[in-house]
């Protein structure tokens, strides 16, 4: 009801900027599920690259030989596909999600090939000297991952990560191609009943940008609350 | 005299390269050596490999009578009784002053906080940076970080230090406040092991100086001898050279 009156109000009314602003909280429904498949996609995503490292890093021969494989794998291949993959594919091996689950799964695992990849370069970029002198006091490998290199290594990743988070909320849009009713859908819901696709797309288009926006502002906090004091000076 | 360090006929390498090749060396207790030679000699890959920071390829350390090469050797806890302080400081940037000493008092030794912070504080103190305990490594220095780094190997009460060119990264100025700390801490009778080039500093300090080119001990001796009559041509062109350089310095002093 809520959306016919709408409808009827944006229909009538010629005026673009009008019409934009008006759409604007019937978009913010659908942004909704956007932030909950990227956000949620970016959690798992995390786990699952948490392990992709440690076996990257700690692991014997085959297990790194299959994390370096996964993160190829996924970087390698499109988005989409993949997201078609598990929501047409996978049914006829008997395995059947319902969109949002699939959307989310294909994220998470396309999502933890990048991170997978971040960490592993935050983690290699410190250099051999803080191994050498965290041995030389007789630590464990164990501590001196857990007390000199990770705290280091994830300072080093916040900006790479938040930028993750960034792309997944764009990428989450394919998800309508699935039928997720997310801030795409939406919008495309929206050009079916106005026609006025320029308008609706340009008013979508606002509603990731400012989103994205804000997350690079948040990074920029978070980065400056972790960073090494000292390190602005460039020395290290 | 208690052998504190004791090596023999040690071979080391990287890959298919000998580094050092055949090298004895012996440390009582108390005793501080000096060890010079030219870049690429392989003085840091001695020390190093002496706590196996360097696995070497054969011969024998012991630290304390303990075979350090020998499968059974907890090589941590060995480690926890030799300091090792770098050229390059090499402090933990993202953790202050204070907890980069106590850092090994609590996690390697798993002493009570409390205690390692009186601890700490008593080395920073000593090394004479007491005042910057709150401040971050990247905060300081070079000099007051080479004091830290000096403080976090002297908290675990090591019975072997070994230093290696602690004051070669360092600017001219900052050289001595460093030195200073170590002629303090040699006083106090410390068995040391240091690669250094600072010739006063050598002269003060080392009981004996050993001087290595190539891998090998060339020539050793007390600091007398060696400093002032070489018996190997190759020890004074390489002594001619470090006090060419020392002289240009002191021109302006
Ligand atoms: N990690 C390493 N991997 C391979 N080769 C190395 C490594 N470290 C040192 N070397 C080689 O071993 C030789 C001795 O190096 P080392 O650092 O022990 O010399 P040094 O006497 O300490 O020199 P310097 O005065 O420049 O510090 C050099 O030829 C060097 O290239
Ligand atoms: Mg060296």
């Amino acid at each position: 009801m809520v959306r016919d009156k709408l409808g009827k109000v944006l229909i009538m009314n010629r005026d673009p900027l009008f019409f934009i602003i008006n759409l604007i909280p019937y978009l913010a429904e659908g942004l909704l599920v956007t932030l909950q498949v990227s956000v949620l996609s970016f959690c798992f995503g995390l786990g699952l690259a948490a392990l992709l490292t440690l076996m990257r890093v700690f692991g014997s021969a085959p297990l790194r030989w299959i994390s370096r494989t996964y993160v190829e794998a996924f970087r390698g291949t499109p988005t989409l596909v993949q997201l078609l993959l598990i929501y047409f594919g996978l049914p006829s091996v008997g395995v059947k999600f319902d969109p949002l689950t699939a959307a989310i799964i294909a994220l998470s695992l396309n999502s933890a090939a990048y991170q997978a990849e971040i960490l592993r370069s935050a983690i290699k970029a410190i250099p051999e000297t803080q191994y050498l002198s965290a041995e030389s006091l007789g630590m464990s490998t164990f501590q001196i991952y857990r007390h000199v290199i990770l705290p280091q290594a994830l300072r080093t990743a916040i900006p790479a990560l938040v930028n993750e988070i960034v792309t997944l909320v764009k990428e989450s849009s394919l998800a309508s191609v699935i039928g997720v009713v997310e801030l795409t859908r939406r919008g495309e819901y929206m050009v079916a009943y106005t026609f006025r696709a320029l308008e609706v797309y340009i008013a979508v288009a606002l509603v990731y940008l400012v989103v994205c926006l804000a997350m690079s502002q948040l990074s920029k906090v978070i980065e400056a609350k972790f960073r090494i004091p000292g390190y602005e000076r460039g020395r290290i | 005299m208690k052998d504190v360090l004791l090596v023999k006929d040690l071979y080391v390498g990287y890959g298919d390269q000998e580094v050092i090749r055949g090298i004895s060396l012996r440390i009582t207790e108390g005793e501080r050596v000096v060890i010079m030679g030219p870049s690429g000699s392989g003085k840091s890959t001695l020390l190093k490999s002496i706590v196996r920071l360097v696995e070497p390829w054969k011969g024998e350390v012991y630290i304390n009578g303990v075979n350090v090469l020998s499968d059974e050797v907890d090589i941590r806890k060995i480690r926890q009784m030799v300091g090792f302080v770098f050229q390059s400081y090499n402090l933990f940037p993202h953790m202050t002053v204070l907890r980069n000493v106590m850092l090994p008092l609590e996690v390697v030794k798993g002493l009570p906080k409390d205690e390692a912070l009186k601890k700490a504080i008593g080395v920073l103190r000593l090394v004479g940076m007491e005042e910057y305990k709150d401040r971050y490594p990247l905060q300081l220095s070079g000099g007051q970080q080479q004091r830290v780094a000096i403080a976090r190997a002297l908290v675990m009460d090591p019975i072997l230090l070994l230093l290696d060119e602690p004051t070669s990264a360092l600017d001219p100025e900052l050289r001595e406040e460093v030195l200073d700390v170590l002629r303090n801490i040699a006083g106090r009778g410390i068995s040391m092991l240091i690669v250094t080039h600072e010739l006063d500093f050598a002269e003060d300090v080392a009981d004996r100086i050993v001087f290595m080119d190539n891998g090998f001990v060339i020539e050793e001796g007390p600091p007398q001898e060696l400093l002032y009559k070489p018996k190997i041509d190759r020890t004074r062109r390489f002594l001619r050279t470090i006090a060419r350089r020392l002289y240009a310095v002191n021109r302006y002093r």
